[in-house]
């Protein structure tokens, strides 16, 4: 099977306390890396094609940055790796980026198309408005994939609750990825050195035949202005004792929760 | 001002919580708008939802059909861009089925799509001015809408409270011959629940509950051992359960079980919306959380910024000591 992966280059914030800077964040100390879930999304693939056979493209919309991200994903496993990068594509919303993606992917055959669940702006958009415009079944938040028979497959995807839900799906389509689904395998610097020399192609605007007024600034219905640090609301009570004081504190607390005796 | 829709979604005959916080939203959007309530599905249980509906919408659609009796959003899509006028404005929750629903309608309606939207800033003509998260909630955004061909806007779960007001009797309206044939290359087969697992924590008055600032499957003991000391149970956030450190009943949040403790201690828990969803009852939050800024900090009572590696282990030694 044929298997593209979209995905994404991120700046990695779990750890990091973000601070504003103009309109933006500030993103001058921020290490950027793979968007989690898109791990995810290329380590399904690779199980996939090491039992059912085919290949894996890894691909972004991006520039000459993003190819790390490219490079960890081939280092996984990936057969090779696609650079989607005009200065067109700036400022595009979701739908831009589908866009973009879509006549790529026209231009090439693919039967399985994985995304991550979702990237850092947690949008959750790009692979269900892609498969709305290539006309594929499209399947969001998916906990496991088996491939039948027939050409389609048996997919999971999480519901309420923790429970699953069950479908048949038709190929070719497009699957979001939620995390979880798998282990996503371990890339050292020897894997990343091994394909340090592949060549990864890169495709303009004009190469894929896109119309430079329906993506980017120019064709975005959806632009954010600016971030803000949320309200804080009632916010949190915090301790400012020292370690001993502050663990008092809780334990006084939940004693008279009735939580503690 | 465009015509506003909220999507109502439902099971077992009963209207989601979202009804309500849609119709809320709709309001903000625009405070004399009157919203129509769309609701699909298949028989008894369909025209049990929209009779629940019609007190809070002055106008409700039914669109139903045999094969609308499990909610596939590919088959939803197909029908509501058969009914909604051009230039609409729909509102669907950002759950499971927002999330599977709202970017491929908003493709087909050649409308906006701006999801998982928190809050409503101002509206300028056929601009929307929405508010939304990003980086898991640690910024808010503002974020522009060009809402002139339409807009489908998925809603955050909670967001938005839900509106107390008198009863209407709204006027039911029968789509279903408009939604026409629907096919999709999508099959529903059977859901499967959730496994019960070794330990429950919806039964525990308090929950020790670690998130991804337990950093190693080998620090779990020191959440462990503070559970022990205290009576409590370990649960966990999303993370440790993507890494299998712990089972998947041990998580909360929409997508794990719904807890509701006396003591809730999140321990390295950023706080994702999803995440909080699953903590009800109005327990005793206290964060501790190396990162100021994290969201956690928001919703907690009581805040502690530390280290829960070093914080947790000093904790059980005094509680221990009591």
């Amino acid at each position: 099977m044929e298997i593209l992966v979209c995905v994404k280059r991120v700046p990695d914030t779990t750890e990091n306390e973000l601070q504003l800077n103009g309109n933006d964040i500030d993103r001058d100390d921020l290490v950027y890396s793979i968007n989690e879930p898109d791990n995810y999304a290329v380590e399904e693939a690779l199980q996939i094609v090491a039992k059912a056979g085919g290949n894996v493209t890894v691909a972004t919309v991006g520039g000459e940055d993003d190819e790390e991200v490219l490079r960890r994903e081939m280092a996984m496993g990936a057969k090779q790796g696609v650079l989607i990068s005009d200065d067109a594509f700036n400022g595009s919303d979701g739908r831009g980026i589908a866009t973009i993606l879509k006549s790529y992917v026209q231009r090439n055959h693919y039967e399985l198309i994985l995304t991550g669940v979702q990237a850092d702006d947690g949008a959750a958009q790009v692979g269900g408005m892609l498969a709305a415009m290539l006309d594929y079944p499209f399947a969001s938040l998916v906990t496991s994939i088996e491939v039948l028979e027939g050409n389609k497959l048996k997919i999971s995807r999480e519901v309420e609750g923790g429970n699953k839900e069950v479908s048949e799906i038709d190929l070719p389509c497009v699957l979001s990825i939620q995390t979880g689904i798998n282990e996503p395998r371990y890339v050292g610097m020897k894997g990343i050195r091994q394909v340090a020399s592949i060549e990864i192609p890169a495709f303009g605007a004009s190469d894929l035949g896109i119309d430079r007024g329906a993506v980017g600034a120019a064709g975005a219905k959806v632009m954010r202005t600016d971030y803000f640090m949320p309200a804080l609301g009632k916010g949190a009570e915090i301790l400012h004792g020292s370690r001993e004081e502050n663990i008092d504190k809780v334990i006084e607390l939940m004693k008279a929760r009735g939580g503690l005796n | 001002m465009a015509r506003i829709f909220a999507y109502i979604t439902h099971k077992n005959g009963g209207a989601d919580d979202s009804a309500l916080e849609l119709a809320a939203a709709a309001r903000k959007i625009d405070p004399a708008a009157s919203p129509t309530a769309i609701v699909t599905g298949f028989a008894a249980e369909l025209d049990t939802v929209c009779e629940a509906i019609r007190s809070s919408y002055a106008e409700v659609w039914k669109i139903g059909g045999e094969n609308l009796a499990y909610p596939n959003a590919e088959l939803v899509r197909k029908a509501l861009v058969r009914v909604l006028p051009a230039g609409s404005i729909v509102l669907l929750p950002h759950d499971h089925f927002g999330i599977d629903l709202g970017p491929g309608l908003a493709v087909k309606l050649n409308a906006a799509f701006v999801p998982d939207v928190v809050g409503i800033d101002r509206v300028e003509g056929q601009c929307l001015n929405v508010i939304r998260q990003e980086f898991g909630g640690q910024v808010s955004a503002h974020v522009r809408c060009d809402g002139s061909s339409g807009a489908a806007i998925t809603i955050r779960p909670g967001a938005f409270k839900a509106l107390e007001s008198a009863p209407v009797s709204g006027t039911l309206v029968d789509k279903s011959s408009d939604a026409g044939a629907l096919a999709s290359g999508r099959r529903y087969l059977e859901t499967i629940v959730a496994e019960s697992g070794d330990v429950d924590i919806t039964k525990h008055q308090v929950l020790v509950s670690i998130g991804r600032g337990i950093q190693d499957k080998d620090n779990i003991g020191i959440a462990e051992e503070l559970a022990d000391a205290l009576g409590a149970a370990v649960s966990c956030s999303r993370p440790v359960v993507d890494a299998k450190w712990l089972p998947k009943s041990r998580q909360v949040g929409s997508s794990g079980q719904t807890v509701k403790p006396k003591v809730y201690l999140a321990c390295g828990i950023s706080g994702s919306f999803q995440h909080l969803a699953g903590i009800k009852g109005s327990p005793l939050i206290v964060a501790i959380n190396k990162n100021p800024k994290a969201p956690i900090f928001q919703v907690a009572d009581i805040g502690i910024v530390d280290d829960i590696l070093e914080f947790l282990p000093e904790m059980t030694e005094r509680v221990r000591a009591l």
